[in-house]
């Protein structure tokens, strides 16, 4: 038998039919549902008289528009709140495996809830009309984002139209570095292959740096594979997947385990298997990543600076540092460090885990936020992670350094509920996306991790944060 | 879905790269429930001076004068050049819904972002990939020539210039035809419905864990 990737694999179990031309269908495990990207799909079921293939498939969540200031047990916001209403009458009419709607303490960012409740599973086809559904390819899912007409096609068909990607590796080689993370990583990833450097393929992230990182650090990784310009992002399954699993609600137990995990194993790319594209990166030579403009691309690190559009050869990337440069405020030649941020914003579906909190406090614990910086919030992503992170005492850490401690949804990192930026604010932002007016009109992103997040909002600017953290970490 | 054959219509061109789906159609504008009513928001925050919000009339908004679309001698166009890696960022169908509800009807550029393509044509939006040579060309003559027009046509897969010169352009079949004969991929994929329910039934038969349904909590 040939050598197969990962990719191939998962392909290949899911292949229901395929044309001459390479188009196929594709069969859906997992349907993921906000409420963003869903109300014209159930609007063209219900006009088209058609009902869901597989109603069990469907998890839905509301996640985009909900507030995330404890005090507003409502969304002030009409246009908000109908389309959180459509989604709750959508779910009704049409039926789910599990919803989670606003104000349900198992409620959060759906890339979040999704492996947390055990409806995301190894070896899955997961889509959803979101494009860092890539996430869950953390789990050797294939986990594609997909437009709204796909999502009603989902719906009523339980398969993707799809051709199959390339197949892409990208191999971490070697050990992180202290206060280095997997944002960092991926940062580092876009920053070497550019964002279109992953458009048409499948990338698999393998090597030590990457089995090295938990399961949230993995999720980290995946959900930015999109940014690479990649639909899919996945890494392979070894023991700290399984174990993810061991405990979650919607998992099998008993024999059924048994029995997923004998081919779950299974889900890891042949030794011989060949990979349209290579790219290596070495984890020791990594530092904490900012990102200076408005593509995730456009990254460097703390020890660099801003820099001068006219270092670039080609007159298009010349052309977009100029605007960059304009539209966030910089000069060429600033250092990294010197940069002063006015917000900060720690959460959405890349870090607001767990692991994420407590990479921040540990950074937090006993500091104080800087006077010049306004507001830092801190976003769980969801029910669940808050009540861990209050249990485990982190709120408590973030609230007496002057943060604010919010509940879950996607908040800040796209601005579609009342978290935002003003025109001109500068913000360190743990989110996916820089783009201009990403988070609030004429605001001014720059990515990072909740390490270097935390690190700025104690400093007032950025700052290298293995000069601020513990020893013992 | 419309159909798409032929087009021979203005060109505008979009120079810039990696433009994202944000700045096709900002976030205030997705909270809309309907597919419709998204062009007069298209690039909503390059095309005005001040804020907008869904529900605004911009008829009487403070346009960007510099905006290449605002600029009289592009309007009316259903062409849009645009450079590489157009429509990154969010799987927003919002962004194809707003180029078409402005009224183009064709893009053309060196390489477009996976979600975004895909959505273009399961909208009628027919989006040409190009070598970047060809795509600098047609920029400087769309740029030279006020009036510059282009015609498609998608059954031969040609570019015709005012000039005479053909171009020509790559389309996988089967989206080819689903753009000609403006079907619905539902009806088309529902048309193996019991291929599907064989498969599907196989696969449960194969990994039964993955169907542990349990009522709604």
């Amino acid at each position: 038998m040939n050598a197969k990737t990962l990719y191939d694999k998962l392909w290949d179990a899911h292949l229901v039919r395929q044309e001459p031309d390479g188009t196929a269908l594709i069969y859906i495990d997992r349907h993921l549902i906000h409420e963003v990207t869903s109300p014209q799909a159930f609007e063209g079921l219900r006009l088209a008289g058609r009902k869901p293939w597989r109603t069990g498939s469907i998890v839905a969540t509301a996640d985009h528009n909900v507030p995330t200031d404890p005090s507003e047990t409502e969304i002030r916001d009409p246009i908000s709140r109908e389309q959180v209403v459509t989604l709750d009458q959508n779910i009704r009419a049409f039926g789910a495996l599990r919803y989670f709607p606003f104000h349900d303490p198992r409620q959060g960012i759906v890339h979040v809830i999704g492996p947390e409740s055990g409806a995301t599973l190894p070896g899955m086809t997961v889509v959803c009309g979101d494009s860092h559904t890539s996430t869950h390819g953390a789990f050797a899912c294939l986990a594609h984002g997909i437009g709204t007409s796909e999502v009603e096609h989902v719906l009523a068909t339980q398969c993707l139209i799809q051709k199959k990607a390339k197949n892409m590796r990208v191999r971490v080689d070697g050990s992180l570095p202290p206060g280095v993370y997997a944002k960092d990583v991926i940062l580092a990833i876009i920053g070497r292959i550019g964002t279109a450097g992953g458009t048409g393929h499948a990338i698999e992230f393998a090597g030590e740096a990457i089995r090295s990182l938990s399961m949230e650090g993995r999720m980290t990784v995946c959900n930015m594979a999109i940014e690479a310009g990649a639909r899919v992002g996945m890494v392979a399954v070894d023991d700290k997947t399984l174990d993810y699993f061991r405990d979650k609600p919607l998992a099998p137990k008993g024999e059924l385990w048994e029995q997923a995990v004998d081919y779950w194993r299974t889900l890891v790319s042949d030794p011989e298997a060949r990979f349209d594209r290579e790219v290596v990166l070495d984890a020791a030579t990594l530092k904490p990543q900012v990102t200076w403009g408005t593509s995730p691309e456009m990254v460097t690190d703390i020890e660099g600076r801003v820099p001068d559009p006219a270092s670039f050869a080609d007159p298009v990337k010349r052309d977009a540092a100029e605007r960059a440069l304009a539209y966030m405020g910089l000069e060429p030649g600033t250092p990294i460090g010197e940069i002063r941020v006015d917000q900060v914003f720690i959460g959405s579906c890349t870090n607001s885990r767990i692991e994420d909190l407590r990479a921040a406090a540990a950074v937090v614990r006993g500091r104080k936020k800087a006077p010049n910086v306004k507001r830092v919030l801190v976003v769980p992503g969801s029910g669940l992670v808050k009540k861990q992170a209050e249990e485990e005492g982190l709120h408590r850490i973030f609230i007496e350094a002057g943060f604010e401690w919010r509940d879950p949804g996607c908040s800040m990192c796209l601005a579609m509920n009342a978290d935002r930026l003003e025109a001109g604010e500068r913000c360190a932002s743990t989110s996916n996306r820089n783009f201009e007016g990403r988070q609030g009109a004429g605001g001014r992103t720059h990515l990072v991790s909740p390490a270097m997040a935390a690190a700025a909002a104690i400093a007032g600017h950025f700052v290298d944060v293995r000069e601020l953290l513990p020893a013992s970490v | 879905m419309e159909k798409f054959i032929r087009l021979d219509a203005l060109v505008a061109p979009l120079d810039r790269a990696n433009v994202d789906t944000d700045a096709i159609i900002p976030k205030q504008f997705l909270k809309s429930i309907h597919r419709s009513g998204f062009g007069p928001y298209l690039f909503d925050a390059w095309r005005y001076l001040d804020r907008g919000e869904p529900g605004m009339d911009c008829s009487k908004r403070p346009k960007n004068p510099d905006f290449v679309l605002n600029q009289p001698r592009y309007q009316g166009a259903q062409i849009l050049l645009v450079r590489e890696n157009f429509g990154c960022g969010s799987s927003r169908e919002h962004a194809p819904w707003a180029l078409l509800d402005y009224g183009f009807r064709a893009l053309i550029g060196p390489s477009f972002a996976d979600i975004f393509y895909n959505n273009c044509f399961k909208n009628g939006l027919l989006p040409i990939v190009l070598p970047a040579e060809e795509v600098d060309r047609l920029f400087g003559e769309c740029e030279a020539a006020p009036g510059y027009r282009l015609a498609i046509d998608l059954p031969s897969q040609s570019i015709t210039t005012p000039e005479d010169r053909v171009i020509s352009f790559e389309i996988d079949s089967f989206r080819k035809e689903c753009l000609l004969n403006g079907w619905d991929d539902i009806g088309l994929t529902l048309r193996h419905a019991d291929e599907i329910r064989r498969f599907e039934e196989a696969y449960r038969a194969r990994h039964p864990y993955y169907f542990v349904e349990e009522s709604a909590a």
